[in-house]
């Protein structure tokens, strides 16, 4: 009972410099979690990917579309069960600020391979029956205030002109790693509408979205999708859905390597910061440790002493920062609206927290308790702080 | 009286490790925050010279970038027959009609695609642009299926090198040759013939139209000719704003983040501050009760402690912008979210932004020991002389 009691007594000797420790440690710990959240964020696309889905787009690039008889060739290949398409809309709402992404849908076939996207059975009905009905993600209703029956006007930036869309119905998703600020409306209103102003472009989907019979098939599928339409005049590209939006994330790798510095560099940050706290402690107690070890402890007891009261003092801070990073990331993802519509502490990322806490208490002990156990006793007693 | 400049260096100095770790960590915060300037000033400078002010960029109306936009050659036609557009050496009018469109091509070192510019030019759309020159091979010649590629392509990308061969279209294009456009946006693209272009990605209508004005001035009444002509569905721009606009939502994330990661940083490193100079307060008492005694004010010695405060700072700053700086060294490729594509710059590391991050560490040392200053200075003579 006594040693505990001794070890706190001396983290809270000095109460201010303590809890500035603590103070710094929960900001960058809490800072860590935000980072690492936001690195998580990139990837939830790619995670709430569905193995048994394959995505088909053209070889050259997105931007350009493919031929919509590609659907009927596709679903003829061996080991393909469905098949939708969809094209980017690109519209702007109100004003360029407002962004949130919008896909003209094949309805039926993608809502069937989209189980994830919950919708009532009469908000479903609902929206197909109406042409130029669409649903969004409970998330972007809430952003916006939508309700279902209101009228949502998009400026075409890709497909010139105001479209207006009626609200039919509101998404819920499977889980939390769906994402749900997304605005879904007819593929059959945008082709028709091409056809009439740009003759030449209608008829096309931006990609198709495959479901495959058997999971496992996936690259002898891509492979003979791919070679059916090979030296035509729209070559494709058919991958999973994962790797489709792996390498979105792969074109702002840039941008993610740098928040995963930044966040490692304010654990190293706070490690110098507790570094120093716990040499001017063991500093200023060199007589103190010299007295205990002249009682005859060991040098390893007073090294012990250092750790416990530098971790004590780490894991506290840990512990308050991880609990504020909830509120953080909340208050954070509604800043930033719909640029991450799917944002969650992960378990992974509470684990790292609690692992950076306890390393950096580690650390900050290392240098004083070496330091502390290899001096003579004679020259601990005569130090003077 | 104020208390010797020397013996406030001197105090810095005595106790090397905590001084160190300090700094150390000040450093650190001075390092994020100059680098997140860097990178936000080469992003603007690298768009903002892309641009002409003297040149005018002509798009679809409502379409963002380049590649969203689409123009037929009956508009391309209308617009070519303005009469502000300045004719070049040769008689022939600088007005550019160009093709853009993306490729996905692999990245030299992770093999993974990204989106490229292929831009379609004309003889007269080289001089549109004069910061543009052959570094490597030779230009392509027009008519046939040779490209050449920007310096950031050329190194960045899989088959862009000289000699190499990218495919696209149904057709292997032969890069011929590698230009460097300085700081640009355009050595991030591959150009090639625009009626060759056209051909293959089987266009009818071009991307956007470029042209030098004859008269700078008079670009508010070319915007109107062309805005409010009923044949025309096109929007033009100066092309300096026309690049500063495309870069808007990647520059405001990236000084967005940067000032939220400095102030949290910053944050951890003041408490640092603090810790050090409340030590150095404590472990020194006795010293400041001596110095009252000879008759040193309160305020000498609450400046002393501010002054060995920011001598913190200082140090700290110093070394920050000296880690920074060699970042200028390195530069980023990375997608741009407005166009879709592919935007390589570099850290620039401006005056300004070493007058910005050295007032910063200043800062912090200033806010971390002005508490600390006061309870030095605020000790009874008395008391702290028993202290000792």
């Amino acid at each position: 009972m006594f040693i505990p009691l001794l070890i706190l007594r001396n983290a809270f000797r000095h109460k201010l410099r303590t809890i500035l420790t603590v103070v710094g440690i929960v900001v960058a710990i809490t800072a860590f979690g935000l980072l690492r959240t936001i690195v998580d964020a990139w990837y939830a696309g790619a995670n709430a990917s569905s193995s048994a889905r394959l995505i088909t787009r053209s070889s050259v690039s997105l931007v350009f579309p493919l031929p919509l008889t590609y659907a009927q060739k596709i679903r003829q290949i061996e080991g393909v069960q469905a098949v939708s398409w969809m094209n980017w809309f690109g519209g702007v709402y109100i004003s360029e600020r407002n962004f949130f992404p919008q896909f003209a849908i094949d309805a039926q076939s993608y809502l069937d391979m989209y189980p994830e996207f919950i919708l009532s059975p009469e908000e479903r009905k609902a929206f197909l029956a109406d042409r130029s009905g669409a649903i969004v993600g409970r998330k972007l209703a809430e952003t916006y205030g939508w309700k279902v029956g209101d009228q949502i006007p998009l400026r075409g930036t890709i497909f010139p002109g105001t479209w207006n869309f009626n609200l039919r119905g509101i998404y819920d998703g499977a889980d939390k790693g769906t994402d749900q600020s997304t605005m879904f409306f007819h593929f059959g209103l945008l082709n028709e509408t091409v056809k009439k102003l740009y003759p030449r472009r209608g008829d096309s989907a931006g990609l198709f979205v495959v479901r495959l019979r058997d999971p496992g098939q996936a690259a002898e599928v891509s492979a003979a999708i791919d070679a059916t339409f090979k030296n035509s005049l729209a070559e494709t590209l058919s991958e999973t859905e994962k790797a489709f939006q792996l390498s979105f994330v792969a074109m702002t790798e840039a941008i993610l390597l740098a928040i995963q510095a930044v966040s490692y560099l304010v654990i190293v940050i706070i490690m110098a910061v507790m570094a120093n706290t716990m040499a001017m402690t063991a500093r200023e107690r060199s007589a103190e440790y010299a007295t205990l070890k002249a009682l005859g402890f060991s040098n390893a007891f007073v090294a012990s002493l250092i750790f416990a009261e530098s971790i004590g003092i780490a894991v506290l801070g840990g512990v308050i920062g991880i609990a504020l990073t909830f509120p953080l990331a909340h208050a954070f993802a509604d800043r930033m609206g719909s640029l991450f519509p799917i944002f969650f502490v992960g378990e992974e990322t509470l684990a790292l927290q609690a692992g950076a806490a306890l390393l950096v208490g580690v650390v900050a002990a290392a240098a004083p308790a070496w330091h502390t156990a290899r001096v003579r006793i004679v020259d601990g007693l005569r130090a003077v702080g | 009286m104020t208390i010797p400049f020397s013996y406030i260096v001197r105090n810095v100095a005595a106790r090397k490790l905590t001084t160190a770790l300090t700094a150390g960590g000040m450093a650190l915060v001075v390092y994020v925050f100059a680098t997140v300037l860097m990178l936000a000033a080469g992003l603007e400078q690298t768009l903002v010279m892309t641009g002409q002010d003297d040149n005018v960029v002509v798009i679809r109306r409502g379409s963002q970038s380049e590649v969203q936009s689409g123009i037929d050659r009956r508009q391309a036609g209308i617009v070519e027959s303005l009469p502000d557009i300045a004719t070049g050496q040769d008689g022939q009018r600088l007005f550019s009609k160009e093709p853009v469109v993306l490729i996905s091509l692999p990245k030299r070192a992770s093999d993974k695609p990204s989106n490229v510019v292929i831009r379609g030019v004309t003889p007269s759309g080289l001089t549109l642009r004069p910061q543009v020159s052959i570094v490597a091979g030779r230009m392509f010649r027009p008519g046939t299926s040779e490209v050449i590629a920007g310096r950031a392509i050329a190194d960045g990308f899989k088959g862009a090198g000289v000699g190499e061969t990218l495919r696209f279209a149904s057709r292997d294009w032969t890069v011929v040759g590698v230009f460097d456009a300085g700081r640009t946006g355009f050595s991030s693209e591959v150009w090639g013939d625009a009626e060759q272009m056209l051909q293959a990605f089987r266009r009818l209508g071009f991307s956007s139209l470029i042209f030098r004005l004859a008269d700078p001035g008079r670009f508010d009444s070319v915007k109107q000719a062309i805005e409010s002509d009923p044949r025309l569905t096109l929007e033009a721009k100066r092309e300096t704003r026309f690049y500063a606009d495309q870069s808007e939502t990647l520059s405001k994330f990236i000084s967005y983040l940067g000032t939220t990661i400095s102030v949290i940083f910053s944050i951890g490193a003041i408490i640092g501050a603090m810790i050090t100079m409340y030590a150095s307060v404590a472990s020194r008492t006795g010293e400041i009760g001596t110095l009252r005694a000879l008759g040193f004010s309160r305020l000498a010695i609450l400046v002393a402690f501010l002054v060995e405060a920011l001598l913190l700072g200082l140090i700290g700053g110093l070394f920050g912008i000296a880690a920074a700086s060699t970042m200028q060294a390195i530069s980023i490729s990375t997608m741009n979210f407005q166009t879709f594509a592919e935007l390589a710059f570099s850290f620039t590391l401006t005056p300004k932004i070493v007058a910005a991050s050295l007032l910063f560490a200043l800062a912090m040392g200033f806010v971390g020991g002005f508490l600390p200053a006061v309870r030095a200075a605020r000790l009874k003579i008395v008391d702290a002389l028993r202290a000792a």
